[in-house]
């Protein structure tokens, strides 16, 4: 089960890394939310995988069942989970108003703060 | 979206949704819910009212801005984490007070105050990140 | 209450957890500066419309952070590390806050940072920016920072990485003018990108050991093979080396930094790099210090090509701002230096230790410098651009005339920033290169050196053509510069004399360094020998 999750993990991470390395900030935003998901596979994955008996501690008991699953991952992807989509939506208002803005989707167009006709530094001194 | 049929189910589903929100919320700590996925229940209700019925309305509806409800959530859920610190425990312990109304067990805690907290963020946040997606002229912030 | 970090290994802990008994409130020290940023940033939220309130509200909760960062700084001087775990679990199972000498030096300049920026926001901020929220977003920027600073948990770390870049995001854009929009949107994909690989190599790590406490990672990481051990220590430092703006990877700093307000660009260049900084110290030094040992000869080249390409962008540009943005690059270089420093293969026990010590003291005092110099740096540099009305280096001359204490502040800041004595930041420059010639790294020597000097260069470049120079570029030497103008009162209430107060404390620690000596020192041995560190964090563990 390892190898088939260490596998889709894997595809994850080429397809966001493909879609990453596009110009097209649409694209990159996509890359962004499959590499977020491709992490919290792997934070799944490095958790350990078990049977599915939830890790619930049952009302009489300190401790979770045996071979209860492992709870940390659950709660480090939910928390994960709640910051990847947090900067999802900031960065998608902000790809759209750089769209509207800009009216540019092109990064290799978005040369404001750095303008490729810059001036040449002062050369007195 | 400016149908009959949704501008007249909206107002009604809204509701709905913000109530079951406020169920899922409660029901938290223990069982499945609580207040981040509470918290977007009700956001997506906000979120279809200011669809149907427009932005506008919908932040009327809501009565304060959406930012300030998310800082009032961030506000509460942190003195929540330092209710401890007057019985002499580290930060963020949970303390609980269990007491009985008719014969029904009412356990109001601390965690509780921070779910709510974490609820006033999510509602507040994703419906000002929603409202302004929905409405061009709107400011981003 | 000293007890060895393996004993909970026979302890029954649910039983121990629950009986876990109450804490001394002193202890609390170290939540407070990041409770207190998180209750002012929740509150100002809520009290956006007062204007006038949300100033004070703002400068009260600061100088609250940078008093209770100063006890810190003191109750580590005088016992040794904090520490507090949360929720009355114990450790590693609570999520920990524990503050060593790195940790709270670290805290207190970025909370004496952002006071200095939140009385020059006075100048700056309009009706505008409060609608947007500027302070909150400062506070909650304070909060990620200090909580960085003072986490003992590497996932919790990560939490204020993301608490730091989403605030950072709306400083960043607020206003939205179209070139802000284009310097966030490069700043904030390159920085989520930097998060996500912290968070990969933080599922490794909890992959490999299955914990995530950092004082417990001290003890487990020691057995781990030495393959995986390196995999993950470099996947530490890609992420941090993005995160810090180090060379290959620093193109996000000087497409960003120069476009918002000049209080933003101020706390950016004074805070966010460092933690990048910070992060890498602790976390390669003190979990995988074999891994750091393997990764010598890839951080010596960072740290060399970083610090030597810095001041040659500062050179080349004509916007005053992105000039002080490369600065900022070739100071993290410096510290990345620190982090190379290690006894040469044929020294062993004590003495390595020593150079690995001085080399890291080094870097935690450049760390602590680089935050008040820069920000000062900024701020100098704003009042430059109000007073020139432009960004052009080109057109600024003749400010001399205009203003004198400007202009000596700016020589101060030239002597300082390239660590030139008697300032701040001749101090740890000295501690690295002698640590570079303890270790035999003639290579980070030169570099060093190099870097002051290719520093100085820039800088007084800069003095020579915004002060020295009579009017504009190509202008005769008689005809004034038109477009200057002196500061307004209020400016200089609220501009000039919170810059000549920061100054003057990087003026006073240069010149009585023996604290920070001895500062340096206890950081150095604490991170490179950090039982202190582990005993602070499980003295609550119960024998």
């Amino acid at each position: 089960m390892e190898v088939a999750l260490a596998g889709l993990i894997a595809a994850f991470f080429a397809v966001s890394l493909y879609l990453l390395l596009s110009r097209a900030v649409v694209r990159m935003l996509l890359g962004v939310v499959v590499l977020s998901n491709a992490v919290n596979l792997l934070i799944f994955t490095a958790g350990r995988l078990t049977a599915e008996i939830p890790p619930i501690i049952p009302g009489s008991q300190y401790v979770p069942i045996e071979g209860a699953a492992n709870p940390l991952p659950q709660a480090l992807i939910l928390t994960a989970i709640v910051i990847g989509f947090a900067l999802f939506a900031f960065l998608l208002v902000l790809g759209y108003r750089a769209y509207q803005e800009l009216d540019a989707d092109n990064t290799d167009t978005m040369r404001l703060a750095e303008p490729t006709d810059a001036p040449r530094p002062p050369l007195s001194y | 979206m400016n149908t009959v049929i949704f501008r007249t189910v909206a107002p009604g589903l809204a509701a709905l949704m913000i109530m079951y929100s406020i169920f899922v919320l409660l029901r938290g700590h223990n069982e499945p819910g609580g207040g981040f996925i509470g918290g977007l229940i009700g956001a997506s209700g906000l979120a279809i009212y200011g669809i149907a019925c427009g932005v506008t309305e919908a932040r009327r509806a809501l009565h304060v801005h959406p930012i300030s409800l998310a800082g009032f959530g961030v506000f509460l859920a942190a003195l929540s984490g330092l209710a401890s610190l007057l019985v002499g425990m580290p930060a963020f312990t949970g303390l609980w007070w269990i007491f009985e109304v008719d014969g029904t067990e009412v356990p109001l805690s601390t965690p509780l105050i921070f779910d709510i907290g974490v609820y006033a963020v999510v509602v507040g946040s994703v419906s000002a990140i929603a409202f302004a997606l929905e409405d061009d002229d709107e400011e981003m912030d | 209450m000293e007890t060895e970090g393996s004993s909970y290994d026979a302890l029954d802990l649910p039983v121990a957890m629950i009986e876990a008994g109450s804490v001394a409130a002193g202890e609390w020290i170290v939540v407070w500066p990041v409770a207190l940023a998180l209750l002012g940033a929740g509150l100002l939220v809520m009290l956006r419309g007062h204007k006038a309130l949300q100033a004070w509200f703002a400068a009260a909760i600061v100088l609250a952070i940078t008093v209770s960062n100063l006890t810190l700084l003191v109750t580590v001087f005088e016992n040794g590390p904090v520490a507090l775990t949360m929720g009355g679990w114990l450790p590693p199972f609570g999520i920990t806050f524990a503050a060593d000498m790195t940790s709270a030096l670290f805290a207190l300049a970025a909370s004496i940072a952002t006071l200095v920026v939140l009385v020059y926001a006075q100048v700056e901020i309009e009706d505008r920016e409060y609608g947007y929220g500027f302070f909150p977003l400062l506070l909650l920027l304070l909060c990620g920072v200090s909580g960085s600073f003072l986490t003992g948990d590497i996932f919790n770390l990560y939490v204020w990485f993301e608490v730091m870049l989403i605030a950072s995001f709306g400083l960043l854009s607020m206003g939205g003018t179209r070139i802000q929009l284009d310097g966030t949107l490069k700043y904030g994909f390159l920085n989520l990108l930097a998060t996500t690989f912290f968070l990969i190599a933080i599922a490794y790590t909890y992959g490999l050991t299955g914990t995530l406490n950092m004082a417990d990672l001290v003890a487990k990481a020691d057995d781990l093979p030495l393959g995986p051990m390196l995999t993950v220590a470099a996947l530490f430092l890609f992420a941090f080396a993005i995160k810090a703006a180090a060379f290959p990877a620093n193109a996000w700093l000087p497409a960003a930094y120069h476009t918002p307000k000049v209080a933003v660009s101020a706390v950016f260049g004074g805070l966010l790099t460092k933690v990048g900084a910070y992060a890498a110290i602790r976390i390669l030094v003190m979990i995988f210090p074999e891994g750091r040992d393997m990764l010598v000869p890839a951080i010596t080249a960072l740290a060399v090509t970083t610090m030597v390409l810095g001041p040659l962008g500062a050179m080349a540009q004509t916007n005053l701002r992105r000039a002080v943005g490369f600065m900022v690059i070739g100071g993290i270089g410096v510290i990345l230096g620190g982090l190379a420093i290690v006894a040469p293969a044929d020294v062993q026990g004590m003495a390595a230790t020593a150079v690995a010590r001085q080399g890291l003291g080094g870097a935690v005092l450049y760390g602590f410098h680089s935050m008040l110099t820069l920000t000062a740096f900024y701020l100098v540099a704003g009042l430059i651009e109000r007073m020139s009305g432009t960004d052009d280096i080109r057109f600024m001359g003749g400010l001399y005339l205009a203003s004198v204490p400007l202009s000596i502040m700016f020589v101060v800041l030239v002597f300082a920033i390239a660590g030139m004595p008697p300032f701040l930041g001749f101090w740890p420059k000295l501690i690295l290169v002698e640590g570079t010639i303890r270790a035999g790294n003639w290579v980070l020597m030169v570099a060093l050196l190099v870097n002051s000097l290719l520093t100085l260069v820039a800088a007084s470049r800069l003095w020579a053509h915004i002060f020295w120079r009579n009017g504009e570029e190509g202008a005769r030497s008689e005809q004034r510069n038109t477009r200057l103008r002196v500061l307004e009162p209020r400016e200089v209430r609220f501009g000039l004399m919170p810059v000549i107060a920061l100054m003057a404390l990087i003026v006073v620690f240069g010149l009585f360094p023996n604290w920070l000596f001895e500062a340096g020192g206890v950081a150095g041995l604490d991170l490179v020998m950090p039982d202190r560190y582990v005993d602070a964090v499980f003295a609550e563990v119960p024998n």
